[in-house]
């Protein structure tokens, strides 16, 4: 018998277009107060810390060092990071619970885009000696991959207009201009600043912290080739086998928050992921709405839970993507105790 | 329910050199994972997952690299985690990987850890631009020089003791065939005469840059069963970190070091370091941090540390080897420097260590540490499983 674990609370930071005025540890440190919070727990109850971000936002080494400091690691805490979206770190944690050396963690995340030209950034990902030097940016990318799917049937420029607009609901400011063809302004993601953090709990201790808690019934990611050139891209094998091996097809879902942060990634996601019109598909927002690079996928875990944490889902999918053309995929699935 | 045992089967290291042109950042990592698998007698297909660490992206100018190395490591349809927690990634890396078996998420992981230093300039990798650090520092001996020098005002060591770590690292390595640097004609007199760099430290006693990479197969007890060869056993691990500055750290003896020591000799069931454990690979970049890990690891009280350097107790035919790789001083791929320091002990309690082999080592412990001494990640490991 494996312990059963949850998400037992979630915070976020209100998004923003830049946040220049504030240091990384300034705009996480209230995230990470709001979700201590929600649960009564201060940082020395905590019995394991995970965090994801990427020196390559910040344009300096070890980043996330300053990032303790809001945590408030002393006496020192059992303490990890991954360089990687805040969802995997997620996943490092609810490891750690597995093992039985830790009862709750803190897991947060945070990425500021703005402070370099966040396309140019992202090309630094790439081989660094066949594809890195062109420069191929991230919405060029994803326009390769959007075309991929209009050449094969999959889609077309009015519903990847009508992913977008669902998005961004009363926000939606229209498709726009194209940016790189066929992805219009509507297709893209923001660019902008944030934070996210949850808490873990296992079993017991989990029902104290929270009133419904999202267990976590299966979590699993997997990554696929770098180079664009032996995929597929109007598919996703990763975020299937991921999803298999997390148990989505066991049960239907009800919610699906997906970090897709192109309209055309939620075409290849929900094929990959067999989700119907049955399904509420980012009643969030999604990535098209808020997308704090790093943070992204942590949010759609947070955003999954917090329906569940308020009775608004029972069975919930979240999913992150991190890599060029969603190259690396983690789903999880959700569950509130029956009601 | 219990955890269940985590088995090392198999090691695998490049060697470290200060630039490896002939290989792409692909093919370094390809060669120690190859050879840990062939260590194990497995291939790629018997990995469940992988997990890499590495220190900062900027070392090789390539933002979360382990997306581009996704098919050198084999790793493609498989979970592939990136850990980084500065100079103790290496064994942070280790213990994440290490976790996913204890869990029993799976069977088999291959973990790895590198750095290709020789594509960037890591002094000024490490030297953060304003607005981020005052412009004082330049490279991780500035940092750690002034605490240095507080230990020996704290300890009274004389001022020696550095170069007899230099001078017993340097010559360990010469038995290493991994090891960067191989200096067939130190002495120690050599050493005392090398250049002052950051006052008190010395040329001599300053690792090098290097590049290279080491991979280790983590598995099972059915796994163990298997191996060809003596597994080492875990038998505890922890990590601790706390902030890099504040107003009563004690830069010299960190208190995340002696908390993440304690716990894993609670879990080993060690009561008496000095006594039980065998043999010591640590994380010393810079010659002093032998004789102040010592203490902070409890090897020694407080202020005593220098006092075993000096009687050659640390020395390889010592009664508490330390070291017998030859250490970060004698090679220093950042990234993967702690996970050499976990390999070095778990290849000494296999009987695999080669001429740096202490005889009847059944215990080891492998330390790292990073940032401002305020990550730590160790592990214990076993010739026979805990228990």
């Amino acid at each position: 018998m494996t312990r059963e674990i949850a998400v037992v609370a979630f915070a976020q930071t209100d998004h923003r277009r830049s946040m220049t005025e504030l240091s990384e540890v300034e705009m996480l440190m209230p995230v990470l107060h709001q979700v201590l919070d929600r649960t009564g727990l201060k940082t020395a109850d905590i019995d394991f810390t995970c965090s994801g971000s990427s020196d390559y936002l910040a344009g300096r080494a070890f980043s996330f060092t300053l990032a303790l400091d809001g945590v408030g690691a002393w006496p020192p805490i059992s303490e990890s990071h991954v360089e990687m979206d805040g969802a995997w770190a997620l996943y490092e944690a609810w490891v750690k619970l597995r093992t039985g050396d830790a009862d709750t963690a803190l897991v947060y995340s945070y990425g500021k885009s703005t402070p370099g030209p966040l396309r140019d950034v992202l090309t630094r990902q790439l081989d660094p000696y066949y594809v890195a030097p062109l420069w191929p940016d991230s919405v060029s990318l994803a326009a390769l991959q959007a075309q991929a799917l209009i050449d094969a049937g999959e889609t077309d420029e009015p519903a990847l207009a009508a992913v977008g607009a669902r998005s961004r609901g009363a926000d939606s400011e229209g498709q726009g201009d194209y940016v790189v063809r066929p992805l219009r302004r509507g297709d893209c993601p923001p660019v902008g600043d944030g934070a996210a953090a949850v808490i873990l709990a296992a079993g017991e201790r989990a029902r104290e912290l929270c009133a419904r808690p999202a267990w976590i019934r299966g979590i699993d990611h997997r990554i696929e080739a770098h180079a664009l050139g032996v995929r597929d891209l109007t598919d996703s094998p990763s975020a299937r086998l991921a999803a298999e091996k997390a148990g989505v097809f066991e049960r239907p879902v009800d919610t699906a928050e997906l970090h897709a942060p192109f309209s055309s990634q939620e075409v290849v996601l929900r094929k990959a992921l067999g989700l119907d019109d049955s399904v509420r598909v980012n009643p969030s927002g999604g990535a098209l709405a808020a997308n704090p690079v790093m943070a992204a996928g942590l949010v759609r875990l947070g955003e999954a839970a917090a329906r569940i944490h308020r009775g608004e889902s029972d069975r919930a999918l979240a999913h992150a993507t991190s890599g060029p053309c969603l190259q690396q995929n983690l789903v999880a699935v959700l569950e509130g105790d029956p009601r | 329910m219990s955890k269940e045992p985590v088995a090392v089967v198999g090691v695998g290291q490049t060697k470290h050199v200060a630039a490896r042109r002939d290989v792409s950042i692909a093919g370094l990592v390809r060669e120690a994972a190859r050879r840990a698998l062939d260590d194990a007698e497995l291939d790629w297909a018997d990995i469940d997952a992988v997990v890499i660490g590495k220190a900062p992206d900027f070392f090789e100018g390539v933002m979360m690299p382990e997306l581009y190395l996704a098919d050198a490591l084999g790793a493609v349809g498989k979970p592939m985690l990136r850990v980084h927690t500065a100079g103790s990634v290496g064994g942070s890396t280790a213990l994440v990987a290490a976790s996913l078996v204890a869990a029993r998420v799976h069977g088999t992981v291959l973990t790895l850890a590198f750095e290709k230093q020789s594509e960037s300039n890591a002094m000024w990798g490490l030297s953060l631009p304003i607005p981020f650090q005052q412009p004082l520092l330049a490279g991780a001996g500035g940092f750690f020089a002034p605490h240095v020098r507080a230990y020996m005002r704290r300890s009274g060591a004389p001022d020696t003791v550095g170069s007899l770590v230099a001078y017993k690292n340097r010559r360990n390595a010469l038995k290493n065939p991994y090891a960067h640097l191989h200096e067939h004609d130190i002495t120690l007199e050599k050493v005392q005469a090398s250049p002052m760099l950051w006052d008190p430290i010395r040329y001599s006693e300053t690792c090098p840059s290097s590049d290279g990479a080491c991979a280790m197969v983590l598995t099972d007890r059915a796994g163990a069963a298997r191996a060809p060869r003596p597994p080492a056993w875990m038998h505890g691990g922890a990590m601790r970190s706390e902030p890099t500055l504040f107003a009563g750290k004690d830069c010299v003896s960190p208190q995340a070091g002696k908390d993440c020591a304690a716990d894993v000799y609670r879990q080993a069931g060690i009561t008496d370091p000095r006594r039980e454990i065998d043999a010591v690979e640590m994380y010393v970049p810079f010659s002093w941090y032998e004789p102040m890990w010592l203490e902070n690891l409890g090897f020694a009280d407080e202020g005593e540390g220098w006092k075993l350097t000096e009687a050659g107790v640390t020395e390889l035919d010592g009664d508490l080897p330390v070291d017998m790789s030859g250490g970060v001083l004698s090679s220093n791929p950042i990234g993967a420097s702690g996970m050499i320091r976990f390999a070095e002990a778990a290849l000494q309690v296999r009987g695999q260590a080669g001429e740096h082999q202490v005889d009847g080592a059944r215990r080891v412990l492998g330390h790292a540490y990073g940032g401002g001494s305020q990550f730590f990640s160790m592990w214990l490991v076993g010739s026979e499983p805990p228990g």
